[in-house]
């Protein structure tokens, strides 16, 4: 058998971990030999040894740590009222007929424009960064909440009438578990989209935060860090998205 | 016997004046308690709309249904919808577990229950299976036992097996007929078969084209308990299945 008896699965396993090494090698070598110019692309092995040294000074720790709080709390006080509020405006057509002008109007609205004046409200601190993540993942958790509410299906809510469901069995048995897939596909967006408005207000108004690592290492010109700044934000997406995951498999059972 | 439903002149319009459609004209039926019951039509001829008014779901323009109360502490009516009526979050236990989770009763108590009525169609193994991971036939099973399990007076069945093929079909007829025979409910079965029909009902009510009316009823001489397979050996049914074909037809064509 070809392949030295592994299995096709095996072998394309070994060729995605291959190419990327490759890649690296390839990189490595280019900037070593002096094609590519290091001021702007610096060899891999320098871009680790520079995340190496951030890491030893406790401040890769330190700017992660403070955009992971802002990443997480934002996006908490966000998708929590955001799903609320998307669930009642589902339900109630009073509240969506009022709420759906507010949120056709705010929505277009790119979140980083009204940074400024968040930070007049909340200060230039956490709060204005954690201000500004929130308000991005409510208006998106809402409107996908919404949406999930209003494509239910109609036969569920007739055999839930045809079996006498109390109200309050109908929204925990039926409607919360049928919207939930609508839910979390809203939070997956919600999340691509906090990661760009952290970074985006740390590079502005912050002293702290990846984005600040990133933006303050172009001023210096301290490339290597820069790239350690990208590298790590961008684990910080791959890891929450991860996270996300988990808790859809824990809570949707039965699309797995 | 004693008229466990009565259908009284219902009509159901949809819609206003032109715009709208007559779906149900007219249409009165007398159902005995114990006696199973299929309604027969072209597509769109108004049997779902029977039902569904049976059920609760929908009001009748005009016209009535009165069902004697059912005995207390059970409910009305259930209804097996067609498919994609089962709750893809729910496991095969807690969907067939629902109307008693509706009415309170406690879990281990309605578990056993559900149980109980798995095992009678085959189902233990698969308690634990969301609806995506069972087969039709086995979907199709757990609507039934949804509405068996919540014990109610009345079944009501909108083509519970049309989605199945031929074969998983007659076995499903099969159970059901056992099913049936250990409790005698009064049942309204819709279907577009004719086979079905004649294996399954004690009459047949023939519906027309839209606007739906009786076109006219057929008893079902077959004893029971009756086989659907060995039954189309039969030469009564094929006479039976043409004579209500003859009936239908032009329904159908019109249709
Ligand atoms: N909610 C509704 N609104 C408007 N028309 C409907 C509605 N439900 C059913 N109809 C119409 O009423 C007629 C009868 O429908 P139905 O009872 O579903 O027929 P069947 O079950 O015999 O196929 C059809 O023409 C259908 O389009
Ligand atoms: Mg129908």
């Amino acid at each position: 058998m070809r392949g030295g008896g592994m299995t096709p699965a095996t072998q394309e396993r070994l060729v995605a971990i291959a190419s990327p090494l490759a890649a690296l090698l390839a990189w490595q070598a280019l900037a070593d030999g002096g094609v590519l110019d290091t001021r702007y692309l610096p060899s891999p092995w320098r871009i680790l040894l520079a995340g190496e040294q951030l890491a030893r000074s406790g401040d890769l720790w330190a700017h992660t740590r403070a955009s992971l709080y802002r990443l997480a709390v934002g996006f908490a006080l966000g998708a929590v009222p955001g799903i609320l509020i998307g669930m009642m405006m589902g339900l109630n057509r009073f509240l969506r007929a009022a709420l759906d002008p507010l949120i056709a109007a705010t929505y277009p609205i790119p979140k980083i424009a009204v940074l400024p004046l968040l930070m007049l409200v909340f200060g230039i601190g956490d709060g204005s960064k954690i201000a500004v993540v929130a308000v991005s993942v409510l208006l998106l958790s809402a409107i996908n909440t919404m949406t999930g509410v209003l494509g239910i299906d109609r036969v569920y809510f007739d055999v839930a009438k045809n079996f006498r469901s109390p109200p309050w069995k109908l929204f925990t048995r039926v409607i919360l578990p049928a919207a939930l897939p609508t839910v979390f596909a809203g939070l997956r967006i919600s999340l691509g989209v906090a990661l760009v408005v952290l970074v985006g207000a740390e590079f502005v108004a912050s002293r702290a935060g990846i984005g600040y690592l990133i933006w303050s290492s172009w001023e210096t010109l301290a490339v290597e860090d820069m790239f350690v700044g990208i590298i790590v934000i961008t684990m910080l997406g791959v890891v929450t998205t991860q996270v996300l995951k988990e808790c859809e498999r824990f809570f949707l059972p039965w699309r797995h | 016997m004693t008229a466990k439903i009565r259908i009284d002149a219902l009509t159901k319009r949809f819609g206003e004046g032109d715009r709208g459609h007559l779906a149900l004209q007219e249409f009165s039926l007398d159902v005995a308690e114990g006696e199973f019951v299929c309604l027969l039509g072209p597509s769109g001829c108004g049997k779902t709309t029977v039902l569904r008014i049976m059920a609760g779901l929908e009001q009748a323009s005009s016209g009535a249904v009165v069902t004697s109360p059912p005995p207390p502490g059970r409910p009305a009516n259930s209804m097996v919808f067609q498919e994609h009526g089962l709750f893809p979050w729910m496991t095969a236990l807690e969907n067939a577990a629902y109307g008693l989770e509706m009415r309170g009763v406690p879990r281990r108590e309605r578990e056993a229950r559900a149980l109980e009525f798995l095992a009678r169609i085959g189902l233990v193994k698969f308690r634990s299976h969301y609806p995506h991971q069972l087969s039709g036939g086995m979907r199709q099973r757990v609507s039934l036992a949804r509405a068996f399990v919540n014990d109610p007076d009345i079944l009501l069945m909108d083509e519970p097996f049309a989605a199945l093929d031929a074969q998983t079909k007659l076995v499903l007829q099969q159970e059901l007929l056992a099913l049936w025979e250990a409790e005698r409910k009064t049942v309204v079965f819709v279907t577009h078969g004719i086979d079905e029909a004649l294996s399954l009902g004690d009459r047949i009510v023939v519906m027309t084209g839209a606007p739906g009316r009786i076109k006219q009823v057929v008893p079902v001489p077959f004893e029971r308990p009756r086989d659907p397979a060995s039954l189309r050996a039969d030469a009564e049914f094929g006479r039976l299945s043409l004579e209500i074909w003859h009936l239908i037809e032009r329904e159908v064509q019109a249709a």
